[in-house]
C-alpha cells in the first residue's frame, strides 16, 4: 500500500533517518520499535508531510507521490495521531472532526457531522459523547476523537505516535481492540512505540529502528522479546573513545540522599514513587530509562524545582526538603539541563551576561547596584581554559551558538562554580562526537576531584562507560540498581521496557 | 424623571451603542482569529474622516459609509501584514496602526473641518407614534442602527455555523491544529482583518455621517479601546457584544443626562461612570476569562518547521 525507499533526513546535529526502506500493507498493524531518538517519529512525520525528506521516495499504491504538507498527506489518505493531540479544546467533538472533513460544505451542519461520527464510532467500537467541548473529555476519549477525526477524513493509513503513553492499561486494551476492527476493514496501521509488550500484543509486523537505520523487520511469528531487544540495543557495541578504565571510586560521604521521595502527578508527567537514591563524593550515578519515566521529575526534585509530596531530600548531610531552588544552587549544586537553550540560558543575552546570571550574588558590587563584569569575564575564560574548550565570543548572544558551543558554555559556567554535586541531564544529546567526548571528560574530571555526578542519559554506552553505579527508572520507580560490571545491556533494556528476560 | 428623560436615555444609549457594537463585532472576528488589534481607534478615525469627506464630495452619505467601510478594511491590511506576514508583536503593531490612522485621518479630514452634511436619513418605527409617551426622537433612527442587531446575528452565524467561521476559530484557538487540518493560517488572518476593518470603518462613518454630522480631529474619543474591553466583556461572543455595547452606551448617556440635569456630583466623577462600569465588569469577569479567550490569542504563529 505504502512503500518508502531510501528516506534520508538530516537535522543540524544528527542524521535522523539514513536510507530507510519501509513497506506498509493494508489490514496490518506495523509496529515501529526503537529507543527515543532512533528516528521512528521522524520517519513517520516525513510520511505525514510534517518534515520533508532530504532524499528518498514515497510510493502509494505503486505511484510515486510528493507529500509536502499534512494537507497533502491527508488528501492521499494518510492520517497521524500525535503524542500531543492536535485537538482544539474549546470546540466540540463534532467541530473538531468537521475541520478534517475533506468535503465540508460552506455552511456546516454539525448535527450531520455528529451523526457521521456516531455511525463510524459504532462500526469500530469507538464511543465518545460528542456534545461537549473536547477539554471536558478524559484523555483516553480525546485520543478516540483523534482517531474518529482521521476516519471521517477518510484516512486509510493511520499512524499512531507513542499512542499508549498517556493511556491507562484498560484504555490500551481498548485501543488494540479498535486496531483489530480497523484492520478487518483494510486500514493500514503504523504503531510507533518503545514498549515491547505492546508490540507483541498488537503488531503483525515489527520493524526495529536504531540510530536512524532499520535494524531489522520481523513478522509477529518470528518475533521474540530477546530478538527484539537485541535489535533495539545492538549486539556489537562500539567502544567509547573516552572510556578509559576508571580507577575504582572511593566513595566519600553522601552529597545527596533522597529518602522515599514521592511527587504529585501533574498533567501527563510521571510522578516519582518511593525513590531512594544516594550520591556520594567521587562517584557518577547513571540513570537509565526510556524518557518520560520520571527522569525529568527526579532532576527537578533534586534541584528544588518540584516539591517532594512525601519523603526527604538531604543535601550534604542536612535536611534540605524545604530548601528553595536558590538555596540548593548556593549549596554547591550545578545543573546541565537537557534543553540548555530553554532552561540554562537567556537566549538573547551574551555569554558573559549569562555567565553572570549563573551566580549573580557572587558578582554583585555596591550592594547589587552593579556587577563585577571583569571578574565574570575572567572566570568564564579561566573555566574554558581549564576544560580545554575552545574559547567562544563573550559578547555574542548565546542564541547564535551551535548546540555544541552552547552545551560547552553551560558546562563551563556550571563547572566554573566548582559544584560539589552536578546534575547532568542528557549532557551529550545532540552534540557532535568531539563535544560529546569533551563533555564526558569533564564529568569524569569532576568525579575524580571528589565531586558527585548524577548522569541522566538514554545512551546506554555512555552510561556503562561513565557510571560507577546505575539505576533504572521506570514509571517513576527505581526498578534496579547495579554496578555496570554486574549487568549487561540486555538486562537493562528489559528493565527499561518492562519485559521479561529470556522469553 | 419623566418620559422625556427615559426617551432621551433610550435613544442616547442606542446612538452611542451602535457604532460601538459594529466596532466590537469587528474586533470579535479579529480576536477569534487570534489577533488583538489595538489599532481600532485609528481605523475608526479613518472611517469617520473618509466617510465624511466622501459624503460631502458626492452628496450621498451612503457612498460615504461604503467608502469608509472599504477604507477601514484596506487600512487594517497594514495590521494584517505586520502580524500575519511579518509576524510582528500584535500590541506594537496595533498601536502603530492607531497612530498611523490618527495622522492620516487628520490629513484627510483637514479640508472638511467645519463642514456640515444632512447625514443618513432617519426612519420612524411605524405605528409607535400613536403611543402617548413616545417622544419624537425615541424610535427615529437611521438604517445602520436598525441593521446593527441583525449584523451581530449574522456575525454569530458566520462564526459558528459556517466552514469559514469554523476555520477562523480554529486558527485563533490552535493554529498548529488548523494548519494540520489544511487551513491557510495567513489567508484566514487577512480575511479576519478585512472583516474587522470593514465593520470598524462602518462604525467610524456612523459617528461622523449619522451622529455628529461633522468631522473633528480625534472625534472617536477612545471608542476603539472601549471596544477591545467590550470584546472581553462579551467573552468573544457576538450576541453578548450587543448587551455590552448597549450597557456602555447607556452608562455614557446616563452620565451626560445627569450632568445636564445638574446633579450635585462633580462632572469629572460622572465622566468616569462608563469606565468604572467597564472596570467593574472586567474585575468580575476576569476569573472566567481564560476559559473563553481563544487559545492562541495574541501569540505569534511561527509556522511548522
Amino acid at each position: 500500500m505504502v512503500v518508502l525507499r531510501g528516506i534520508t533526513k538530516r537535522f543540524p546535529a544528527v542524521l535522523a533517518n539514513d536510507q530507510v526502506d519501509l513497506d506498509l500493507h493494508p489490514g496490518e498493524v506495523h509496529a515501529l520499535l526503537g529507543e527515543n531518538g532512533a528516528g521512528k517519529s521522524t520517519l513517520m512525520k516525513i510520511l505525514y508531510g510534517f518534515y520533508s525528506a532530504d532524499c528518498g521516495e514515497i510510493k502509494l499504491q505503486g505511484d510515486p507521490v510528493h507529500i509536502h504538507s499534512p494537507h497533502d498527506a491527508r488528501r492521499l489518505g494518510i492520517g497521524m495521531v500525535f503524542q500531543t493531540f492536535t485537538l482544539i479544546p474549546a470546540m466540540t467533538v463534532a467541530e473538531n472532526a468537521a475541520l478534517y472533513l475533506p468535503d465540508l460544505p460552506p455552511v456546516v451542519d454539525t448535527r450531520r457531522v455528529a451523526k457521521q461520527i456516531s455511525s463510524l464510532g459504532e462500526k469500530y467500537g469507538i464511543q465518545v459523547s460528542h456534545r461537549f467541548p473536547v477539554r471536558d473529555l478524559p484523555i483516553g476519549d480525546q485520543q478516540k476523537v483523534e482517531i474518529l477525526k482521521l476516519l471521517v477524513g477518510r484516512a486509510r493509513v493511520l499512524i499512531f505516535d507513542e499512542a499508549t503513553r498517556v493511556l491507562a492499561p484498560h484504555e490500551i486494551e481498548g485501543l488494540f481492540d479498535i486496531f483489530e476492527r480497523l484492520k478487518g476493514d483494510g486500514y493500514a496501521i503504523v504503531f510507533i512505540t518503545h514498549k515491547m509488550r505492546e508490540v507483541l500484543a498488537c503488531a503483525d509486523r515489527i520493524t526495529v529502528m536504531r540510530r536512524g537505520r532499520i535494524a531489522g523487520t520481523l513478522t509477529r511469528s518470528e518475533a521474540t522479546e530477546s530478538a527484539l531487544v537485541a535489535l533495539m540495543f545492538g549486539d556489537a557495541i562500539p567502544q567509547e573513545a573516552t572510556s578509559a578504565p576508571l580507577p575504582p571510586a572511593a566513595p566519600g560521604s553522601a552529597l545527596l540522599a533522597l529518602r522515599s521521595v514521592n511527587t504529585r502527578p501533574q498533567g501527563a508527567s510521571t510522578p516519582l514513587r518511593d525513590v531512594c537514591l544516594e550520591i556520594s563524593q567521587g562517584e557518577i550515578v547513571g540513570v537509565a530509562g526510556v524518557s518520560g519515566n520520571g527522569q525529568r521529575e527526579l532532576v527537578d526534585v533534586i534541584l528544588g524545582l518540584l516539591p517532594c509530596a512525601a519523603g526527604k531530600r538531604l543535601l550534604h548531610g542536612e535536611d534540605a526538603t524545604s530548601w528553595s531552588a536558590g538555596q540548593i544552587r548556593a549549596s554547591g549544586v550545578g545543573f546541565v539541563p537537557e534543553d540548555p537553550l530553554g532552561m540554562a540560558v537567556v537566549p538573547w543575552m551574551t555569554l558573559s551576561q549569562n555567565a553572570a546570571l549563573g551566580d549573580v550574588a557572587a558578582y554583585a558590587r555596591r550592594g547589587g547596584l552593579s556587577l563585577g563584569w571583569d571578574r565574570v569575564r575572567q572566570d568564564i575564560v579561566t573555566s574554558f581554559a581549564a576544560l580545554e574548550f575552545e574559547p567562544l565570543s563573550l559578547y555574542a548572544p548565546v542564541r547564535t551558538f551551535s548546540g555544541g558551543q552552547l552545551q560547552r558554555a553551560v558546562l563551563a559556567r556550571e563547572l566554573g562554580r566548582r559544584p560539589r554535586l552536578l546534575v547532568a541531564s542528557y549532557p551529550t544529546r545532540g552534540l557532535d562526537v568531539r563535544s560529546a567526548a569533551a563533555a564526558r571528560r569533564v564529568l569524569v574530571q569532576l568525579r575524580n576531584s571528589g565531586g558527585g555526578v548524577l548522569l541522566v542519559s538514554e545512551d546506554l554506552d555512555e552510561l556503562f562507560s561513565l557510571s560507577d553505579r546505575l539505576v533504572v527508572l521506570r514509571r517513576g520507580r527505581i526498578v534496579g540498581a547495579f554496578r555496570p560490571g554486574e549487568v549487561d545491556r540486555h538486562e537493562i533494556g528489559h528493565l527499561m521496557t518492562d519485559s521479561e528476560v529470556g522469553e | 424623571m419623566n418620559w422625556a428623560f427615559f426617551g432621551g436615555l433610550l435613544s442616547g444609549t442606542i446612538m452611542y451603542g451602535v457604532p460601538l457594537l459594529y466596532t466590537t463585532l469587528g474586533e470579535v472576528i479579529g480576536q477569534r482569529a487570534g489577533m488583538v488589534n489595538l489599532g481600532l481607534e485609528g481605523i475608526l478615525l479613518i472611517g469617520a474622516s473618509v466617510g465624511f469627506a466622501v459624503s460631502i464630495e458626492t452628496g450621498n452619505p451612503w457612498l460615504g459609509v461604503g467608502a469608509a467601510a472599504l477604507a477601514g478594511a484596506l487600512f487594517n491590511l497594514v495590521y494584517a501584514f505586520l502580524v500575519a506576514t511579518r509576524r510582528a508583536n500584535q500590541l506594537a503593531s496595533g498601536l502603530t496602526v492607531m497612530f498611523f490612522g490618527m495622522g492620516i485621518s487628520a490629513m484627510v479630514g483637514r479640508a472638511y473641518v467645519g463642514g456640515g452634511i444632512a447625514g443618513l436619513a432617519r426612519y420612524q418605527v411605524p405605528g409607535v407614534a400613536a403611543l402617548p409617551w413616545v417622544t419624537r426622537t425615541m424610535f427615529n433612527y437611521d438604517l445602520l442602527v436598525y441593521l446593527a442587531v441583525p449584523v451581530a446575528v449574522l456575525v454569530w452565524w458566520v462564526l459558528y455555523r459556517t466552514r469559514w467561521g469554523l476555520s477562523l476559530r480554529a486558527v485563533g484557538e490552535n493554529p498548529s491544529a488548523a494548519f494540520a487540518a489544511g487551513r491557510r493560517i495567513s489567508a484566514l488572518k487577512y480575511q479576519a482583518a478585512l472583516a474587522c476593518g470593514f465593520l470598524a470603518g462602518i462604525a467610524g462613518a456612523h459617528l461622523s455621517v449619522a451622529l455628529a454630522r461633522t468631522w473633528t480631529e480625534g472625534m472617536t474619543g477612545g471608542r476603539g479601546f472601549v471596544a477591545v474591553a467590550l470584546v472581553i466583556f462579551s467573552k468573544w461572543h457576538p450576541l453578548r457584544a450587543i448587551v455590552g455595547a448597549l450597557l456602555f452606551g447607556g452608562a455614557v448617556t446616563l452620565q451626560l443626562q445627569l450632568q445636564a440635569m445638574g446633579a450635585g456630583v462633580s462632572p469629572f466623577l460622572l465622566n468616569m461612570i462608563p469606565y468604572l462600569l467597564t472596570l467593574g465588569v472586567l474585575l468580575v469577569w476576569s476569573g472566567a476569562r481564560r476559559f473563553a479567550a481563544p487559545g492562541a490569542l495574541g501569540r505569534v504563529y511561527s509556522g511548522e518547521e
